[in-house]
């Protein structure tokens, strides 16, 4: 995957990893109440769905649980006797209990499948319109993968808690207490008996899934190591075979999967065995439940009928104890998850305090006025700053960016930018010169507001930039970024991202300013040609030329190019540098390049090191002082 | 297909072998209650035989303690076996994608690739299993549980032979639509997830667009559409229980009504009913479980036909077969390569590198056009090599020839006087350094990184690469100098950086041949002619190609490739070129003019 270009990367602190398909099991939420009452919040929309949710379990429970009551009038008063018209009566009732009993299941499966899908698509959407408004430092100190699996796994086990396991855990719940009060009323003796083994069932069920919680750990670490290896292996595939390596990888595959094997083979046993163990010891209760209750109905103090009655309830009771305790696992997996999807909900956002606007603007004798944004272009464009007494005051755009002393870092202690101060005239061209990481990019990344300073003062044409909303500020601002980033869509679609009421004609236009008309007109589908976002049917030059013609689709009166042709070849992006100088022409224009000759007509060089600028004039200027640009220049000079 | 997996069971036979007899042993147990309990109600209870009882009730703990045993090792051996498969599977996979070829491992993504030895063995990890427990108990159960049923009475288990059929046919309508829509599902799950990767990947142009709207739009859509699709789905998933139950109840109530009629003229006994009863549980169950099985392999499919793919992967490069035997033999043990064999290798000693008339077309472009067309040119030992032309000209494929990372087409590319297919690969790799254009750096130390290079490097010759690579004063600037932690991929430090780390890696194997494909695009300029002058001082025995956009990074190279849609315009020096080539006067002067143009 592209990643981000920025001068200097802060240290990302790799968590645990988690390959694909690995899935956090077991894994314990910390602060439970919280999280469970923002859950709520969001089911608080569904009351009166959640209300019929209870009554159907009550319904349904009390339905199977009726049903097996039954087997004891059944046979008491209607099998044994022979009266077949009451056995035809009981039976059309039994019928309709079991009717009941299956219809409230399935409408409260129905409901809560409706109510837990609604209920995450709300915190899908929400999660991701949050994370359009976090600032991008957040995305620098977390990675893409990090964030997916809040929307994969952690949402997907809140979804799987709601849609099954919290209806499953209230009706097994219900069912053991409800069995539990009708084996009490048929015969407290032998609920005696069932209850010693009943505590048996409990505590293996419980030993047993405690002791698989620990191996799964295990098993999601040794997979997450595994598939780690495996991405990377398989991502530097190549240089893996350029230096020889596959031996050395095979045997260090081998080990972790060895590993992996042993951890899954034990967590699997051990989550597997609860199964027959507690379905057997239900066994042992039912055979228990047969030999003393055989013995009593041969003394007499029972019958055959409750006895009848009694070995059904004690039949369902194994499957109770084992949902109760897998599904516990499964929601506080979801709480787990839930409370990582909050965290991110509850993350700081971009701060914009800014209240300055820009608006489309006609100029007049008396200054500006306002006009109405209607697709069509204004002839200028303005700030509108609010003033202090309630009128408003129209500043016109002009592009004059300011830097005083200017002081920024990423992360405390380590300085990117130290005491900058520059002045960029509007309609000028400033180009940054500078060694990687001397902070070129840095800089436009500031200006736009990409990043906030934290000593010193940018202003754009007089203003303070904080005092501009960040949404008006960068639409004052087009960037071409040496990472294209396209997306999944047309060539069109592509292009009309710039600016979405563009027209066809528009964005044609546009790609013919930016040279990327003929290539465009050359692809299977011209112009509705579909690209995917890895881009793998364009050239890294042609996806340049897409973003340049995107960014003229937008208009913006400054554009800030970061190494925006660093893919074209020299020769190609002299062919294009007609439609790059008209672009540019009228605008106030920050450019990075490596390349000498792309910033070799801008009216301002600036020249960085180390978060400092130590040369500053045009291309004459700066070749006369004889400095760090003139060795620059010379030593590709000298070399011919 | 299950017949190409099955192979990859090897040491777990045994474990898979037994399964089967512990799940018939357990099935056995488990049925055998219900029967005996019949017996206490019909038999033991009229007679009022409490001896009878009381014997019968332990035989049936005994039983209940036999199904926990059978029941534990059945678990043991179907986790052992089953996992063991998938770890020989996954192993074999990855031994089988260690050995592609570039242009196998262009044929698939990367992506792909990852996802089918991860989430694919997975699945048929998670599959095996369930299969293994499910697909032997679930049929074994139904076939004894009806036997049982049949021989308490014959006539009321023909209820069982209507309801066996009615559920099958129902459950099994209901999943092959509810697969359709799960397929559907996982469209709009796979949107859903491009959506998101799309946006973190590019934040920055939402938010320099200042897009955050319309990107909430396209989300919203793909949610909606998401979350309509697995209502969709699901909704006829859960149908599977109502109706199973709904059948069994029905089967429940014709009996309870034929078997009560039964039982008050005596023809059959309280407790044989009783039983009866739970058996309709246990037959109609299984058949559930069966049609579950159905849909877990559909899913399992999908995946096998994708390991299958890698797996049946020809590999186009491999060793000349006369080298087979010790090659292999080396892998396994290296005390056993003959010394013979050894000998008859060829090795490289020069590094002295010729092309003649070589063609090249990438198999899979489909559109077979030459990437290039008869190539011709001597590198002498020693010797700088530059390549330049506009891109895709053939830059990269051609250097990608020398190390046998794609074979030629037609022509040979020979290493010191031997077609290069004509080496052993290990050996022909050992002594060419190769940078690629996309460079991979791996987590673990920046040291640990560099020394992939050479495993047995000193600490001294680390610290001399990386300042031929101009590499050394970056790297000992961090607080942990050559003991940083590296993200994976490289992720903290700059991509100019990266490059040289690369450049340090390939120097470290002390290469005869030298290949720079691109690697200091991102190095400013002052930083590279750096890397050039150590090159020329320290490195003045191996052959170096390098690549370059920049004219100054080739411009004193003993010779001069231009390359201009895959054939070749011009070889010289740059003195030379600028004379007669007009390609390169034309690249020179794009990058000449703003310099001192004025």
């Amino acid at each position: 995957m592209s990643e981000e270009k920025r001068e200097i990367k802060p240290q990302v602190e790799s968590g645990p990893r988690h390959g694909p398909g690995a899935q956090m099991h077991f894994e314990k939420p910390k602060n439970t109440r919280s999280t469970l009452m923002r859950l709520v919040e969001y089911l608080a929309a569904k009351k009166f769905q959640l209300v019929l949710v209870v009554i159907l379990m009550l319904i349904s429970t009390a339905g199977s649980l009726a049903a097996n009551y039954f087997l004891k009038p059944l046979i008491n008063n209607y099998i044994i006797p022979g009266d077949f018209n009451g056995l035809a009566r009981a039976l059309v009732i039994l019928a309709c209990i079991y009717l009941v009993s299956v219809g409230a299941t399935y409408g409260q499966s129905r409901l809560m499948l409706q109510i837990a899908q609604r209920m995450t698509n709300t915190m899908r959407r929400k999660l991701f319109a949050k994370l359009q408004i976090l600032p991008l430092k957040y995305f620098d100190t977390h990675t893409h993968g990090e964030l997916m699996s809040r929307f994969t796994n952690d949402i997907d086990n809140v979804q799987m808690a709601f849609e099954q396991s919290l209806v499953q855990l209230f009706s097994s719940a219900l069912t053991f207490v409800g069995s539990i009060v009708m084996m009490i009323v048929l015969s407290p003796i032998l609920f005696l008996v069932a209850a010693i083994l009943l505590a048996l069932m409990f505590f293996f069920a419980r030993f047993f899934t405690s002791r698989s919680g620990k191996y799964f750990k295990d098993q999601q670490r040794n997979l997450g190591n595994l598939n780690g290896y495996v991405e990377e292996m398989v991502d530097g595939l190549k240089v893996v075979k350029v230096f020889n390596y596959e031996d050395k990888a095979n045997r260090e595959f081998q080990k972790r999967n060895e590993d992996y094997r042993e951890a899954a083979t034990q967590a699997n046993f051990y989550s597997s065995v609860i199964m027959p163990v507690v379905m057997n010891l239900n066994n042992i209760s039912y055979a228990a439940v047969a030999l003393v209750g055989g013995l009593l109905t041969v003394m007499g103090s029972f019958d055959i009928g409750s006895l009848a009655s009694f070995l059904q309830y004690v039949r369902q009771m194994g499957m109770p104890v084992q949902q109760i305790s897998n599904q516990m696992n499964t929601i506080l997996a979801a709480l787990a998850g839930a409370e990582r999807v909050f965290e991110v909900m509850d993350q700081p956002v971009e701060v914009d305090e800014g209240s300055v606007t820009l608006v489309g603007a006609n100029k007049n004798t008396d200054g500006f006025v306002e006009v109405a944004h209607n697709g069509i272009h204004p002839t200028h464009w303005a700030w509108k700053v609010p003033m202090a007494d309630g009128t408003v005051d129209y500043v016109e755009l002009k592009g004059d960016v300011r830097f005083n002393d200017v002081t920024f870092s990423y992360e405390p202690g380590t300085t990117v930018l130290n005491h900058v101060s520059l002045y960029a005239k509007p309609g000028q061209k400033i180009a940054f010169v500078g060694s990687t990481g001397a902070g070129k990019t840095t800089i436009t990344n500031l200006i736009n507001r990409f990043y906030d300073i934290e000593e010193g003062t940018i202003t754009f044409d007089g203003i303070n930039v904080k005092s501009i909303r960040k949404d008006d500020l960068r639409k004052s601002l087009g960037m071409v970024l040496q990472d294209t980033h396209l997306f999944t869509g047309t060539v069109m679609d592509n292009l009309r991202y710039g600016r979405l009421d563009a027209s066809d004609e528009d964005c044609i236009q546009a790609a013919k300013q930016a040279s990327a008309h003929s290539f465009i007109k050359r692809l299977p589908q011209g112009y509705d040609t579909m690209i995917t976002s890895d881009g793998t049917n364009l050239s890294q030059g042609q996806r340049q030329l897409l973003a340049i013609a995107r960014a003229a689709v937008a208009d913006p009166p400054v554009l800030i190019l970061d190494e925006a042709t660093s893919s074209i070849d020299t020769r190609t992006e002299r062919l294009i540098e007609k439609g790059m100088d008209a672009l540019m022409k009228g605008r106030t224009v920050f450019v990075i390049a490596h390349r000498l000759s792309t910033v070799r007509n801008a009216n301002a060089i600036i020249v960085l090191e180390h978060g400092e600028i130590i040369e500053r004039g045009d291309h004459a200027d700066l070749l006369q002082q004889k400095g760090r640009y003139y060795r620059l220049c010379t030593g590709q000079f000298e070399l011919t | 297909m299950l017949k190409k997996l099955s192979i990859y069971i090897k040491q777990y036979k045994k474990y898979i072998l037994l399964v089967p007899v512990f799940v018939f042993l357990d099935v056995l147990c488990e049925l055998s209650m219900p029967l005996l309990m019949a017996r206490i109600v019909d038999q033991g209870i009229p007679a009022g035989d409490m001896a009878f009882i009381i014997k019968t009730g332990i035989f049936m703990v005994m039983l209940a303690l036999g199904a926990i045993f059978f029941g534990v090792l059945n678990m043991k051996f179907s986790t052992t076996g089953a996992i063991g498969f998938a770890a020989n599977l996954r192993s074999a996979l990855f031994e089988k994608v260690q050995k592609f070829s570039f242009n196998n491992i262009d044929k698939f993504s990367t992506a792909s690739l990852v996802t089918r030895l991860t989430n694919d063995v997975n699945n048929l990890q998670v599959t095996f299993i369930m299969g293994l427990r499910l697909l032997t108990r679930a049929p074994m159960m139904l076939v004894i549980a009806f036997f049982l049923a049949y021989r308490i009475n014959a006539r009321l288990s023909i209820v069982l032979a209507i309801a066996i059929p009615v559920l099958v046919i129902g459950v099994l309508s209901i999943i092959s639509q509810a697969v359709k829509r799960f397929s559907i599902m996982q469209e709009k799950i796979d949107n859903i997830n491009r959506v998101i990767q799309e946006n973190l990947i590019g934040i920055r142009v939402v938010k320099s667009f200042v897009r955050a709207d319309h990107e909430n739009t396209k989300f919203r859509n793909a949610n909606d559409d998401f979350t309509n699709s697995a209502i969709r789905a699901i909704s006829l998933a859960i149908l599977n229980m109502p109706v199973m139950m709904f059948v069994m109840n029905a089967a429940t109530i014709a009996i309870i009504w034929m078997g009560g009629k039964m039982v008050s003229t005596g023809i059959m006994g309280t407790g044989e009913l009783i039983s009866f009863i739970s058996y309709i549980f246990q037959i109609l169950f299984s058949v559930m479980m069966i049609s579950m099985m159905i849909i877990m392999s559909a899913r399992a499919e999908a995946s096998s036909k994708r390991i299958i793919e890698v797996l049946d992967t020809d590999i186009d490069i491999v060793d000349n077969p006369e080298f087979a035997l010790s090659a292999t033999l080396e892998g396994n043990n290296p005390a056993l390569v003959p010394a013979a064999g050894e000998q008859d290798c060829p090795q490289v000693t020069a590094g002295k590198v010729e092309f003649k008339k070589v063609d090249f077309k990438y198999s899979l472009t489909g559109s077979g056009e030459d990437v290039l067309r008869d190539v011709s040119f001597v590198a002498e030992p020693g010797q700088i090599v530059g390549i330049v032309g506009g891109t895709a000209s053939g830059k990269s494929t051609l250097v990608n020839l020398i190390p046998r990372l794609y074979d030629a087409t037609a022509g040979a590319v020979l290493v010191d006087g031997v077609d290069v297919r004509d080496y052993r690969l290990p050996d022909l790799r050992e002594k060419i350094g190769v940078v690629l254009q996309t460079n991979t750096l791996f987590s673990g130390t920046i040291r640990e990184n560099i020394m992939w290079g050479n495993e047995q490097a000193t600490e001294e010759e680390v610290v001399t690469a990386c300042k031929d690579a101009q590499a050394h004063d970056f790297i000992m600037s961090f607080p942990n100098g050559y003991d940083t932690v590296m993200g994976q991929g490289g992720v903290n430090v700059s991509g100019g950086q990266k490059q040289r780390l690369c450049i340090a890696r390939a120097i470290l194997k002390n290469p005869k041949i030298l290949i720079l494909d691109d690697s200091t695009s991102a190095v400013d300029m002052a930083t590279e002619a750096r890397i050039r002058e150590a090159f020329y001082h320290n490195l003045a025995d191996t052959t170096i190609f390098i690549i370059a956009q920049r004219i100054s990074s080739v411009q004193d190279a003993d010779k001069i490739i231009v390359l201009e849609d895959g054939c070749i315009s011009g070889i010289g020096t740059h003195a030379e070129l600028l004379q007669n080539n007009e390609i390169y006067r034309e690249i020179n002067s794009s990058q000449q003019e703003g310099v001192l143009g004025q």
